[in-house]
């Protein structure tokens, strides 16, 4: 005797003995919506039919929402130890169910991801950092012998990236400097006219426009502007030709990456960073001038003649040194994060932007130890 | 009764600006069928791909599925018309930044209305079909370039898409895996009966799937010669495509 066990817009499931059969009707896809099939999963589940057969003739167009629910169903059946005929359904249906199970199995590690503790968290930022120092050094150790190979003429090095990157991270910079330099001087400008008003002392502004830009901001904005337009554009080109096999390619042939890729960059950031310094401290300079000009009758003359006779020139040398040391941090730092970068698109936007906090955070550590180091020695 | 095609290209120019790649290429491609587009390095296969899969737009010439118009069209039904397709890229172009699962998800979740659930089951039933189950939790970087390429496979056919393009799908790829793919490739026309337009010159491949074909050549920027591959094999006159198919080089 046959018996209706579950009934339902797509499926019936009859009964007859041991033999169950399932019947399947219409469309059995995701884009027709794929009916409600836990009744079907919970009569199945207290059944005692020993086999299961499928009725497809009325079966339509179907997709991976079919297959999805047979997957499913074959598994519930084999926990029950149902028998299913696979021979009753299409045969496309088959065969992908053939393909998805019989496809060989590449052997993966079983992958958890627990939470660590705290402790073991702290640990591994610890180690993690310990390694990165250890990598930094060994990167600064092999600069050295790149910069002492270069000096014995021995380094694998062209003189015309070098121009490239002297280009790049110079004239193709002066925009950019030229902008922020003098808006600072500006802004250095207005900040000592509100206070040295009161006192009617508003001549100081000069003195302290041309030391302040002099010794510390022409270096350090001129710092912090390579440090995220020329750090970064390092470590990303470094990085991409890392995901490129371009720098292993560099190896087997014996040329060492230093030599070829980080020697012209960290070159051509010490020559023009000096240069892009001294520039900037005019440009700030030029701009404190324009707002004593406008806003407190103070004319150029007396501006700059006031800023001769205060700001001397080892203030403007203190400056210089620091953007060479700068310069420095910014190309070791740039290529440094770019030839350790992983092998896909996210690390080398992680390396970019790590060059740049690295960087930033080296450039003002720099910047504290020089200007205690002058205060110590009398400069 | 005559079948309309699924895939037809119309007297299609491709250039570069000024630079033409390839012109007066006609050819249309059934439903269900296995069509390979061949020829030698440089020749424009993979750009006529991207011109096939909207990414690049005709300099002359129609390109038409289901006899609609690709760039004669709306942007709203080219998208639809696109998002029917699946499309394995050369390297498979798997998003880094998430892993093998994840980049199968996403593609669900911006074209169907699934639940969660559903996703996941379908995420594990289409890493199943191509032998990487155990790897949804792992990042593109952790495998090797074979696996990536099957990934990418499962990923193309996320939305069961009428249409499957493969640009070079053995490069790279070891005679076994490559084997793997192409019985694969055979599979899923068998039982989806899908339209599946490959992009070779992995003569093997070529001669184990291929239903139809196009032979495109870099000098004379057309097709050359067009048919079966073992038919042209045994049939065609022209050298360029003999010596390509019988992988004699010609020296001058």
């Amino acid at each position: 005797m046959t018996t209706t066990d579950v009934t339902a817009d797509k499926y019936r499931l009859t009964t007859s003995g041991d033999e169950l059969c399932l019947e399947l009707s219409g469309e059995w896809s995701f884009k027709a919506g794929v009916p409600d099939t836990s009744p079907l999963f919970t009569e199945l589940a207290t059944t005692h039919g020993q086999k299961l057969s499928f009725d497809c003739s009325r079966l339509e167009h179907w997709d991976s929402g079919l297959m999805t629910f047979l997957i499913n169903l074959v598994e519930t059946c084999e926990d029950k130890s149902i028998a299913i005929d696979r021979d009753s359904l299409p045969t496309g249906v088959n065969k992908l169910f053939n393909l998805s199970s019989n496809m060989p199995e590449r052997r993966a590690q079983h992958r958890d991801h627990p939470e660590d503790p705290v402790l073991a968290r702290i640990g591994h930022i610890a180690i993690e950092a310990h390694r990165t120092w250890s990598d930094m050094l060994g990167f600064i150790g092999e600069i050295f012998i790149g910069l002492f190979n270069l000096l014995r003429g021995r380094a694998r090095f062209r003189f015309s990236d070098l121009f490239l990157q002297l280009e790049l991270a110079g004239p193709a910079a002066l925009f950019i400097v030229t902008l922020i330099s003098i808006l600072v001087g500006m802004i250095l400008a207005f900040v000592a006219a509100v206070q040295l008003r009161l006192f009617g002392a508003e001549i100081f502004i000069a003195n302290l426009v041309g030391l302040g830009m002099a010794r510390e901001m022409g270096a350090m904005m001129t710092a912090v502007i390579m440090a995220g337009r020329t750090g970064a554009a390092y470590a990303a080109q470094l990085g991409t030709m890392q995901v490129n096999e371009e720098i292993d390619a560099l190896r087997t042939i014996a040329v060492s990456p230093i030599d070829f890729l980080v020697l012209p960059r960290l070159i051509a950031l010490i020559i023009t960073m000096p240069l892009l310094c001294i520039y900037a401290d005019f440009m700030g300079i030029i701009g404190g001038a324009v707002v004593c000009a406008t806003m407190l009758d103070i004319s150029f003359f007396q501006y700059f003649q006031q800023i001769q006779g205060f700001v001397g020139l080892t203030h403007f040398f203190i400056g210089v040194i620091k953007a060479g040391v700068f310069g420095v941090l910014i190309a070791t730092a740039g290529c440094f994060r770019g030839l350790h970068c992983g092998r896909s698109a996210s690390a080398v936007g992680f390396a970019a932007t790590s060059a740049v906090v690295t960087s930033i955070v080296l450039i003002i550590v720099a910047d504290a130890i020089i200007t205690v180091l002058c205060q110590v020695l009398g400069v | 009764m005559t079948t309309k095609p699924h895939l037809r290209v119309e007297n299609l120019t491709m250039a570069y600006g000024e630079t033409i790649i390839q012109e007066r290429l006609d050819f249309s491609i059934n439903r269900g069928e296995i069509f390979i587009i061949m020829g030698g390095s440089g020749c424009g296969k993979s750009t006529l791909l991207r011109h096939l899969i909207g990414l690049m737009e005709p300099a002359a010439g129609k390109i038409l599925f289901d006899e609609i118009d690709l760039w004669q069209t709306s942007d709203q039904e080219r998208n639809r018309i696109i998002s029917n397709f699946g499309v394995l890229f050369q390297s498979g172009a798997l998003w880094s930044s998430m892993t093998l699962g994840e980049n199968i998800e996403l593609v669900l979740k911006e074209h169907t209305d699934l639940t969660d659930r559903q996703i996941a089951e379908v995420v594990a039933y289409k890493l199943s079909l191509v032998g990487l189950s155990r790897f949804a939790e792992y990042y593109p970087s952790e495998i090797s370039g074979g696996m990536r390429k099957r990934a990418g496979l499962a990923r193309a056919m996320a939305l069961d898409p009428d249409a499957l393009f493969f640009d070079e799908p053995s490069a790279g790829l070891d005679p076994v895996s490559s084997r793997l793919l192409d019985d694969l490739i055979l599979e899923l026309r068998d039982s989806l009966g899908s339209t599946i337009v490959i992009v070779s010159h992995e003569l093997a491949s070529i001669f184990a799937v291929g239903d139809n074909s196009i032979f495109l050549d870099p000098t004379d920027k057309t097709i050359i010669a067009r048919g079966a591959p073992q038919m042209l094999l045994e049939t065609s006159q022209d050298p360029r495509v003999i010596s390509f198919l019988t992988r004699k080089a010609r020296l001058k």
